[in-house]
């Protein structure tokens, strides 16, 4: 026999199938691992991350109901009618679209968290950059080459990927799939993310399918070298056998996000201990006919969330069905959300802060924050300012979710963050002060519109408080105040109306994990 | 999906089909180590005839020799300043010997990246492996240097000449014993590989005798080297007796000769074995081999050894006419052998670093950087398994002469990870010494391969057509793009605007949103297995 032979067959025997395309993708020098015993260690905590590419639509996503009226004179053409707006119980200020039942019902069980008008200073539009900086956590003019997620897991694994995989990390510190690497998962040497390279390679190798060759010497050489190539990658026997061992599943729709949810549940069930997931779903740069002019609640944006909501439905009923939805969170995001004024094509253009889903039976159920101000009159390039940094999300992950260090979230994040209350208490036995969201007024300003000058009074509960002018961008203007007060109560502030141009400003107070967003006027 | 190897039935008719981009190239993988873009582009203006005529074409002027590159205050050299060349001084010092063959070492990676548009390299390193010296056995430096210069003047030559002059070269007589052998203690090490690798071979039940072996050690006897490593002829050490060999040499006898006579019997000895059929048969696969794929079935055989052999004889053993033969035929540019040898680590190695122009420090002006640099290449090229001018074992190395497995044996579990640990790091760290740095330059690269790397379409295209040799599915290239260049988005332009964004204003951040996007793409394709295929 060949030795060629040889080794093709006894790589049939180790696992029946051989993966097509590309192989997944891991450099070490390691031998393959011993797939007999998978670990379950049903204490690790995992993270899904769902990408949403392109710039999600806030605003036609999670719906403004009490700024019903501006919001829909601002998008006219593709506005939700009011009445097909999907109720959310116990939250009469906001709804969501029509198409978004499976979300919906998530929400009422308590395993939905919305969180408001996410972002970052001053908002870069475009795709790349935007996308990057939410990879990176940088700041808008920052560059940082290493991604969030990445820096999490290589501070847990600092020696990464030397020596990888152990004893007690048997498994890829994170996987992507249906995409290539990202700069979510960089580390400072090495990706640390496990990536499904090829996208038809992942189902091939659950599917135990092969990728063909062409008829030629080449093909031969090339269906070799595959065989060696996938005997390199020591996870491919894990994560197969992780793959099979889980039998019975729920119904998940067909389409592409689903599928790659089926497999993530798949894996986190068959006992990998994979700490984060990666999932992309495209197709969110929605600049015109978004929607059908003749009924707004259909077209490509309808369906898209459609696929969304029934996707993580699926997911989360799989998760509960698995036994595993203690251990299970996701989060989606995408790189912007859009403008708020529609554009004469049906669709909108590329925006600043939007709503991002956090879900799973330990996220605090609820709408966090206040329903974005949609002023009367909007300009086109008016964007929904942020009012929230979307690394105070992360950082609500890392310390309530991942139960890291106030020291390590600093690391990570390479900056300090408040921690919102969005993740239950106990799953890291923290002591969340603050537990829910005033939806009190905490800034006041006479006269409002003005020209020279407007009194701001702002409260404030004590501690770390921040109070910022933004433009209708979502731009910082003006810091106008930071400050920490060691008492509770009202403040004031004079703004002087020069060098402002006319038009639509905010006020964006932040007092720990307190955020109140106000729209001002300047004439 | 193809279960063997296959042939093709075309032979060596001169090659009459289309000469685009991928002949071009496959012409150029195979003759030099890897391909420039400026090199397809000159060579795509010319006719085969004329391409191959060109590449055969190898100056008689050599490259300027190795040079001094270690010393240091530890390391003295009392004869060879530091940038001087150390081939001209014999010297037993141990530590300098050790120094000098890096430094050959290194020179010769330099010779191979900055190789011109000829054969030479490529050829050199076969005649290396045909010969299979190792630097140890040789263990002096300068004949290590002599005995490559032999090949490397001789490559597209008369293998008979060649022959000759490896019989007798001071480091061949060190490195199979022929300076220990002598009438009263023959050493058969030369005799042996004089016969089963670099004439008749052992291929196909050649049936020299193990007492040919013998007698043919007894006509070389006498060869020894004096003080100054100089190969002298020793009458007294010859044994004067007449050799007879089997009836596979015809019962030939070579009439034994006293005083420096006897030196002839090497040239009857040489003169016997060019008579036999077999010898030409044996090159001619073995440069099949290298050249075109290891699989050689009863067609093959027909179509291509055998008039090649024939010709080789008629030509009285010059190599340059049956590699023009072999090079234009349309045996060569049938697209079953097109991209289908897997890579050595010196054809992965060197051929990356010209795809893309890496340039090394001058290493005449700049002996310490440069050599230093090509010094990391040598341990890129040791790690993959293939110590230049090292080879295993006295066969050269197993990828080229092993059945069934020839040059698959190149990859396994180890190695195939670190050519790819090699490619990804050349994105993105590199090497530096003293402040020079190699690595890749992804925007000048795409730029110089690319008609437009403003397009992603274009580019990816163009990326897969330069980088690889097998085809890629338009799936993957669509998802490629859509993952890597669009990062998910589904229109074209947003790649095309940060491409342009960068040309105009090529500030740190609309660099490295191109960079990235650009070193992901590269890092995937290198890492494809159809990478490692030429």
């Amino acid at each position: 026999m060949k030795r060629r032979n040889f080794i093709r067959n006894s790589l049939a025997l180790m696992t029946p199938t051989l993966i097509g395309g590309t192989p997944i993708h891991v450099l070490q020098d390691h031998p393959l691992l011993d797939s007999a015993t998978l670990a379950t260690s049903a204490n690790d905590k995992v993270l899904v991350i769902i990408q949403l590419s392109g710039g999600n639509d806030g605003l036609n996503t999670v719906i403004p109901i009490s700024e019903y009226s501006n919001y829909y004179k601002a998008r006219t053409n593709i506005a939700i009618p009011e009445n097909k707006i999907l109720k959310l119980t116990g939250n009469d200020a906001t709804g969501l679209h029509p198409n978004m039942t499976g979300l919906q019902n998530l929400f009422n069980d308590g395993k939905l968290n919305i969180v408001q008008s996410v972002g970052y200073p001053k908002p870069n539009f475009s795709h790349f950059r935007s996308t990057d900086i939410w990879m990176s956590g940088s700041d808008s003019d920052e560059y940082l080459n290493t991604g969030w997620a990445g820096r999490l897991l290589n501070n847990e694994n600092p020696g990464y990927p030397d020596n990888y995989p152990t004893a007690e990390k048997p498994d890829p510190l994170a996987i992507q799939i249906g995409s290539l690497t990202t700069l979510t998962c960089q580390g400072p040497t090495v990706n640390m993310a496990l990536s499904i390279s090829d996208p038809s390679s992942f189902y091939n190798l659950i599917d135990g399918t092969d990728a063909t060759v062409p008829n030629t010497n080449s093909g031969y050489e090339l269906s070799f070298l595959r065989s060696v190539a996938k005997l390199t990658n020591q996870y491919t026997a894990r994560i197969k056998a992780a793959s099979d061992s889980v039998k019975q599943q729920v119904t998940y729709p067909n389409n592409y996000l689903a599928s790659q949810l089926k497999i993530v549940a798949r894996l986190i069930k068959g006992g990998l201990r994979t700490k984060v997931y990666m999932v992309n779903y495209g197709g969110f740069d929605t600049h015109s006919g978004q929607a059908v002019a003749s009924d707004t609640t259909t077209g490509v944006h309808a369906n898209l969330l459609k696929v969304l909501s029934d996707s993580i439905a699926a997911f989360q009923s799989d998760m509960s069905g698995l036994e595993i939805e203690d251990r299970v969170i996701g989060m989606t995001y995408s790189e912007f959300g859009r403008r708020i004024k529609s554009n004469d094509s049906g669709g909108t253009d590329h925006g600043s802060a939007a709503p991002l889903f956090l879900f799973g039976k330990n996220v605090r159920g609820g709408v966090f924050g206040n329903n974005p101000n949609i002023p009367a009159t909007v300009n086109v390039n008016d964007n929904v300012p942020y009012q929230y940094d979307f690394r105070t999300v992360y950082n609500s992950i890392l310390q309530n979710w991942f139960c890291v260090s106030a020291t390590a979230q600093t690391e990570i994040l390479t900056k300090q963050y408040p921690t919102l209350p969005l993740i239950n208490a106990s799953v890291c036995g923290s002591n969340d002060k603050d537990s829910t969201f005033a939806k009190e007024a905490l800034i006041y300003n006479y006269p409002n519109p003005f020209t020279s000058v407007t009194k701001i009074e702002f409260k404030t509960k004590g501690g770390h408080t921040l109070l910022q002018l933004l433009d209708g961008s979502g731009t910082i203007m003006r810091l106008l105040v930071e400050a920490t007060y060691n008492y509770a109560g009202m403040n004031s502030y004079n703004l002087y109306g020069s060098g402002l141009p006319t038009g639509v400003y905010y006020l964006r107070l932040q007092n720990e994990d307190k955020i109140y967003v106000k729209p001002i006027i300047k004439m | 999906m193809p279960q063997t190897p296959q042939s093709s039935p075309l032979g060596l008719n001169t090659y009459q089909g289309p000469w685009q981009a991928q002949q071009v190239k496959h012409l150029l993988n195979r003759t030099l180590f890897g391909a420039k873009m400026a090199d397809i582009n000159y060579f795509s203006t010319k006719t085969v005839v004329q391409a191959v005529d060109e590449l055969l074409n190898v100056p008689t002027t050599q490259p300027s020799p190795p040079l001094n590159d270690y010393t240091t205050t530890n390391v003295i050299d009392p004869n060879v300043p530091l940038g001087s060349t150390w081939v001209n001084d014999n010297t037993v010092d141990g530590t300098l010997n050790f120094h000098r063959i890096l430094s050959y070492k290194r020179w010769l990676i330099s010779n191979w990246v900055g190789q011109e548009r000829n054969i030479r390299e490529k050829l050199t390193v076969f005649w290396s492996n045909h010969f299979g010296t190792e630097t140890e056995a040789i263990a002096y430096p300068t004949l290590i240097y002599k005995h490559h210069q032999i090949l490397r003047i001789n490559c597209v030559g008369n293998y008979k000449q060649m022959l000759r002059t490896v019989t007798t070269d001071p480091g061949m007589l060190r490195n199979l014993n022929g300076y220990l052998n002598t009438k009263t203690a023959p050493d058969e090490n030369f005799a042996r590989e004089l016969q089963e690798l670099y004439t008749v071979g052992k291929e196909g039940g050649t049936k020299y005798t193990e007492d040919d072996v013998k007698t043919a050690a007894r006509a070389l006897t006498g060869w020894r080297l004096d003080a100054n490593f100089n190969a002298i002829f020793d009458p007294a050490r010859h044994d004067t007796a007449n050799k007879t060999f089997s009836a596979f040499y015809n019962n030939t006898t070579i009439t034994g000769k006293t005083g420096a006579n006897g030196a002839n019997e090497t040239d009857e000895l040489l003169n016997m074995l060019f008579l036999k059929t077999e010898l030409a048969t044996n090159i001619c696969r073995k440069l099949y081999r290298y050249f075109v794929y290891y699989y050689i079935d009863n067609n093959v055989e027909n179509k291509i050894i055998t008039p090649l052999a024939n010709a080789f004889i008629a030509n009285n053993f010059e190599i340059k006419p049956i590699l023009k033969l072999l090079l234009q035929s349309e045996h060569f540019y049938d697209t079953l052998y097109i991209g289908c040898q897997i890579k050595s680590p010196v054809d992965q190695v060197t051929g990356f670093l010209r795809q893309y122009e890496i340039a090394f420090p001058d290493a005449i002006t700049n002996t310490v950087d440069a050599y230093s640099l090509y010094n990391n290449m040598l341990n890129q090229l040791v790690s993959m398994g293939q110590n230049p001018v090292d080879p295993p074992n006295v066969a050269g190395w197993p990828a080229y002469y092993q059945s069934p497995d020839y040059n698959e044996l190149w990859i396994n579990a180890d190695t195939l990870p670190k050519r790819n640990k090699f490619t990804d790091l050349m994105l993105e760290t590199g090497y530096t010494k003293n402040g020079k740095k190699i690595m890749v330059n992804t925007i000048n690269f795409v730029k110089t391969i690319s008609t437009n790397p403003a397009d992603p379409n274009i580019l990816i295209n163009d990326l897969f057509s330069f980088l690889v040799s097998t085809e890629i599915s338009p799936t993957l290239k669509t998802t490629l793009k859509s993952q890597i260049l669009l990062s998910g988005q589904a229109s074209d332009y947003y790649w095309t605007n940060a491409w342009n964004a960068y040309l105009t204003v090529p500030t740190t951040i609309n660099f490295n949103i191109v960079n990235t996007r650009l070193k992901s793409l590269l890092k995937y394709i290198m890492n494809l297995p159809d990478y490692q295929l030429q």
